[in-house]
């Protein structure tokens, strides 16, 4: 086998191997991006000069640095790397979760309320805020993998509707905070909060918090239970070919619905991240953060895997974070949705290169027998 | 009671567009193509609709304005749903994938279009939406209305609806007796991105004054959850349409009963999605699905 494929060209292994393609398809969605910007009489280099500056704190055109900028894209990835595991937990046991919205906006509202009513103890509360916000996430999701596993609902309509259900749900709760106006509540007690001093001064003021550790555990956790625990395994297994993994034991229904608390779970803990490290008050929704939403993306950028969620997340954080940025360029910020949207659609074109493959085979067979 | 029946016309407004929407991927689906692009392709047609009015508005075209520019947000509509139709039909992708894909790409280039032709991330304010009628009813309910009836007509009193149920069934079968799955499918397709994209354009023009990143908020999904709700027929979709529309009708009208004031205006907005979810759990054993619903067509292969 290993032979043949040293003998293969270059361009035929990067399409057997899904990082590559992962790579192409985000540069495709940046190419059509640029294009598209310099159709519309934009300055296409203003757009890089805003992600590199998101990158590295470099703005090129005055040659002053600011590290803030810095930790502010590794904060607006956090939420994204989560909830792509919880859209990749899922997909792992052959499941798609478009509810990591639902789900994230569950833990947010839990965190919320813990964070504002609970006790005001120093290295208690915000733990138990971000516990409340993970089961209620595993517990939303944990609806839906019954709701499959029991009922044989669509996981992809169910997980659509609590989507909403969430959004409004939330709302309800909120409003009956106190301090409750249109958009927000009182401000959190001090000790609720995950502030870290330590980022806080090497990041110049960035809002980088203690929700960047509980990713890195979260990564850890994530690449531990997939790929070296049993239950891991089983959820792959049931993921690959269900009938196979029921016959050799596996309990599909209870892995079904475990993978979904597990994935939900995800989401809620960037649903608590956000509430408590990115704002110092309960926010009452208007509408979606699309973080569930976008982590489905950046899932299948990274091919669910630990890393490469990672790494797809760090995209889209860094993305968000050159809005701002881009605007001031005269670049409309919504590019960078434009970019990540084109991606998903490739990513769905990507069946394509299977079909090639089909294709390519059968002339060569067509070739050998005409040889013949 | 006159309350209640000087709702009708607030009504009629918002089930329209769900309607006209959940037929579209009613048809969709009875292809066997799954379509949550639903969301992003009535977003596509509201900012296309509201655009083309506002600009041919400042250039004095008059009356006819908001009838060509709902035209142009439908075909807008039409044009986006083919990258769907490429994905699922010519490249058997994941339809959840491309349908994602372009409810992320429509969030996107609806806005990002508007910061063009606008400088704003909304377009422009038209002076004048769509009139209604002598007894207060937009013209829109009659548009869903019609959509409603030719779709029951084509899909089952015509060979074309036939075969177009057939390639949602049982593609294999279809094709052997001489359908053309490939064709019929694009067809469905291109008429739920038609329907969804004319549904976006007549809840701009009906309901609000410009296109902005919430105007459609979630009413895409409503219709996914119609078809389901409905069990993939007209008359069983048309009702659940009315249903989750009146819903949103109570939501947004609620203030004007007292009885109903003391509820926050949320829980109507949450009824849809937790009857859809209810009714799944309750009928569920029985699939009223087509059959064929998502799966990729491949030829040769069963």
């Amino acid at each position: 086998m290993k032979s043949e494929t040293r003998q293969e060209p270059l361009s035929t292994r990067m399409l057997r191997s899904d990082g590559a393609v992962s790579v192409l398809v985000v540069l495709l969605g940046f190419l059509v991006g640029t294009i598209l910007v310099a159709l519309v009489g934009r300055n296409p280099l203003n757009m890089y000069k805003a992600i590199l500056q998101a990158l590295s704190g470099f703005n090129i055109d005055n040659g002053k640095m600011n590290v803030r900028y810095i930790g502010e894209t590794l904060n607006y990835s956090v939420p994204f790397i989560l909830c792509g595991f919880s859209m990749a937990f899922a997909a792992r046991a052959g499941l798609f979760n478009i509810g990591g919205e639902g789900q994230y906006i569950m833990g947010m509202t839990v965190a919320t309320v813990i964070g504002l009513l609970g006790p005001s103890i120093t290295g208690m509360h915000w733990i138990l805020a971000i516990i409340g916000a993970m089961l209620i996430g595993a517990f939303w999701g944990g609806i839906v993998g019954i709701l499959k596993a029991k009922y044989e609902v669509s996981e992809v309509v169910s997980t659509i509707m609590l989507n909403y259900v969430a959004l409004y749900l939330s709302r309800i709760i909120s409003l009956q905070l106190p301090g409750a106006s249109t958009y927000r509540t009182g401000s959190f007690p001090e000790t609720a909060l995950l502030n870290n001093g330590f980022f806080k001064t090497i990041t110049n003021n960035s809002m980088l918090n203690n929700g960047f550790f509980l990713m890195i555990i979260a990564v850890v956790v994530y690449w531990f239970i997939m790929e070296k625990t049993n239950l891991g395994f089983g959820l792959r297994a049931t993921g690959f070919n269900k009938e196979a993994a029921r016959c050799s034991g596996i309990p599909v229904v209870r892995s079904i619905a475990i993978s979904m608390a597990i994935a939900g779970a995800f989401a809620g803990l960037a649903g608590g991240i956000v509430a408590l490290g990115s704002f110092n008050y309960g926010r009452i929704l208007s509408g979606m953060d699309n973080y569930g939403f976008n982590g489905i993306a950046v899932a299948l950028v990274g091919n669910n895997t630990a890393i490469g969620t990672m790494l797809a997340g760090f995209l889209f954080g860094l993305l968000k974070n050159s809005q701002a940025l881009m605007q001031g360029k005269q670049i409309p910020k919504e590019i960078t949705f434009i970019i990540q949207g084109l991606i998903v659609v490739f990513i769905a074109l990507r069946s394509a290169i299977a079909i090639y493959f089909a294709w390519r085979n059968k002339r060569q067979l067509q070739k050998e027998v005409l040889a013949k | 009671m006159s309350t209640l029946i000087g709702m009708i016309p607030s009504i009629l407004m918002i089930v329209s567009p769900i309607l006209i929407t959940a037929v579209g991927g009613m048809i969709c689906e009875k292809s066997g193509v799954v379509n949550i692009a639903l969301e992003g392709l009535m977003g596509v047609g509201a900012f296309a609709a509201a655009a083309a009015h506002v600009l041919m508005e400042a250039a004095g075209v008059g009356l006819p304005s908001i009838w060509i520019s709902l035209g142009i947000g439908a075909l807008i509509g039409a044009t986006f749903s083919l990258i769907h139709a490429f994905a699922a039909i010519n490249l058997n992708a994941d339809q959840t994938i491309s349908g994602t894909g372009i409810n992320l790409l429509a969030d996107g280039v609806t806005i990002f279009a508007a910061q063009i032709l606008f400088s704003a991330d909304r377009t422009k304010e038209f002076r004048m939406g769509m009139q209604t009628d002598g007894l207060g009813v937009y013209p829109t309910a009659y548009i869903a209305l019609v959509v409603v009836l030719l779709a029951w007509f084509v899909l089952y009193k015509i060979p074309f609806g036939m075969h177009l149920r057939a390639c949602g069934e049982h593609p294999h079968a279809a094709d052997s007796v001489g359908i053309n799955v490939r064709r019929i499918r694009y067809i469905a397709v291109l008429t739920s991105g038609l329907l969804a994209g004319l549904a976006g354009g007549c809840i701009v023009l009906t309901q609000t004054i410009q296109y902005t990143s919430n105007t459609i908020n979630g009413r895409g999904f409503i219709a996914l959850a119609a078809v389901s709700f409905g069990r993939w027929r007209p008359i069983g979709v048309t009702f659940a349409a009315f249903l989750f529309g009146t819903a949103q009708a109570f939501a947004i009208i609620a203030n004007n009963f007292p009885a109903l004031r003391v509820l926050p205006t949320e829980v109507f907005n949450i009824l849809p999605y937790v009857v859809t979810l209810v009714a799944l759990v309750v009928f569920s054993g029985k699939n009223y699905a087509p059959r064929a619903n998502g799966k990729p067509y491949i030829k040769g292969a069963s």
